[in-house]
């Protein structure tokens, strides 16, 4: 049995993580949390967080860096905003979380298979090439980076969908797809230049 | 007649093209005009804002400014459009550091946005412009003894309720009542189902379907009415799964645009009614006007 130590000392800080979690969108409040728990009480999936929403808001203000962003909190968060509207000292938690996935995807600790970040990653790529998602091709490329074998476990369902015109198999894509990417890029570059 | 520009978004096109066949017959039986907004582009959903925040309300923004140009108040049916194009319309106010980088980004796309545009829900539009009194009147089959779940999902109210209650919403339940259907009381109505969760940890996503379809069959409702995409594929395409895992449960899952137009007099066929998985046809056939092969459909009203 593995022993390791279920206190957090001052030392595994990290004191400008801290920092960045208040310079977040939404999370400029994040130091007036009373750790009241109402986040965590109204969100759906707290029953399978390893840590609820109110102790990684705490863990994450107070710089525990690996805990939260190591967190499978961050991933379970399907952002239907119950904790952001029941906070009574107005933290927007979802934004925090939306946060946490982008710096966590950013460092690179997720687990490389787990499907979230890929979707999203999936998702981000098809908006960018196309400007518009056809569903049934995001799935597909969802669940061959990620498992195979269960898109075989969905041929009924998928054929049911097929049969009642539900899954689109013509690609969507928009005009003006040219200058979405301009708008995008000129966003980026000028995000680069704020942080540089 | 009133007017509006019309943001379907990507899952109308898709697994929910049954909100969109309802939504137009309901609106255009009600002389609501919907004009398409040309070119628009996917609003970034749930996914895009986990990869990169800013760029997510750029995507918003460049359907906000194509709509500002047309000087109507823009629709967005489905929720996740809704709350993502009411959102970035938000921080591009709230936050400097928002505005300030999309106006590079349109700046450089050719585009300019002032803030002016409305972004409005149908339930909105129905209750608030179309009113309560024109819906009653085109009444052909009164949904009598119909009892339905109203389930709106989170992201219509949360967090901005800008036309219902943000803990109990009634829209949906007054436009129901006036159809002729019995709303039951239905507590679950803004809880999440999941989103995609289903898709990426399939035992959460089936505990949080399951949960309130039984509490639906629980409160005696036949079916559960709808007003998000996600939420209609999530309750209706793995409804089966979840009752094999959590206890059996058949329940179909409609849009309410398809019970209003129902209560209009169209057919099944022509509110989409036959792409349901779990199939609705067997409670609504006493409300859905029966039309023979090859019969041109009167029933739709002029």
């Amino acid at each position: 049995m593995a022993v390791k130590s279920l206190i957090k000392y001052e030392v595994e800080r990290d004191p400008a993580f801290a920092l960045w979690v208040t310079g977040v969108i939404g999370g400029e409040r994040i130091r007036n949390c009373i750790q009241c728990g109402l986040c965590s009480a109204s969100c759906p999936l707290s029953p399978y967080m390893d840590f609820t929403p109110r102790r990684l808001i705490h863990m994450a203000r107070e710089g525990f860096k690996r805990d939260v962003l190591g967190s499978f909190t961050i991933w379970l968060c399907t952002s239907c905003y119950s904790c952001t509207v029941e906070c009574p000292r107005r933290i927007r938690v979802t934004d925090v979380m939306y946060a946490l996935k982008r710096r966590a995807i950013e460092d690179g600790v997720y687990p490389r298979r787990f499907p979230i970040p890929v979707l999203a990653s999936e998702f981000g790529a098809m908006i960018r090439s196309k400007g518009r998602v056809t569903e049934t091709w995001l799935v597909m490329r969802v669940f061959l980076k990620t498992a195979i074998l269960r898109l075989l476990g969905m041929s009924r369902l998928g054929t049911k969908l097929f049969l009642t015109g539900r899954m689109g198999l013509k690609p969507e894509t928009i005009r003006g797809r040219k200058q979405l990417q301009t708008m995008l890029d000129a966003v980026e570059a000028h995000k680069k230049e704020m942080a540089a | 007649m009133n007017r509006y520009l019309y943001y379907p978004g990507c899952s109308l096109r898709g697994t929910g093209k049954a909100y969109e066949e309802s939504l137009l017959a309901v609106f255009k039986a009600l002389d609501v005009e919907l004009e398409e907004l040309d070119d628009w582009n996917c609003c970034g959903a749930t996914a895009y804002m986990s990869i990169d925040e800013i760029s997510s309300f750029a995507l918003a923004g460049r359907n906000l400014a194509l709509a500002e140009k047309k000087n109507l108040d823009l629709v967005a049916p489905c929720s996740a459009c809704f709350l993502v194009l009411n959102k970035a319309q938000r921080y591009i106010k709230e936050y400097p550091k928002v505005a300030e980088t999309l106006e590079h980004g349109f700046k450089a796309a050719g585009l300019e946005y002032k803030g002016t545009v409305k972004v409005r829900h149908p339930l909105d539009v129905l209750i608030n412009d179309v009113g309560m009194e024109k819906i009653k009147a085109r009444i052909k089959t009164p949904l009598t003894g119909l009892k339905v779940a109203p389930y709106y999902g989170c992201q219509i109210v949360r967090p901005y309720a800008t036309f219902d209650q943000m803990y109990y919403p009634v829209t949906m339940d007054k436009l129901l009542r006036a159809v002729g259907a019995e709303v039951v009381d239905y507590p679950l109505k803004t809880r999440c189902c999941g989103g995609s969760q289903k898709g990426t940890l399939p035992e959460v996503g089936l505990s949080l379907i399951h949960i309130l379809l039984k509490e639906a069959r629980r409160r005696e409702a036949q079916i559960v009415s709808t007003i998000c995409p996600l939420c209609q594929f999530n309750l209706d395409a793995f409804q089966e799964e979840a009752g094999k895992k959590y206890g059996e449960i058949s329940m179909p899952v409609v849009y309410f645009t398809q019970l209003l137009g129902l209560a209009f007099g169209f057919s099944a066929k022509e509110l989409g009614l036959e792409r349901n998985i779990v199939a609705a046809k067997a409670t609504l056939a006493k409300f859905a006007p029966i039309v023979a092969k090859g019969q041109i459909q009167s029933s739709a009203p002029s």
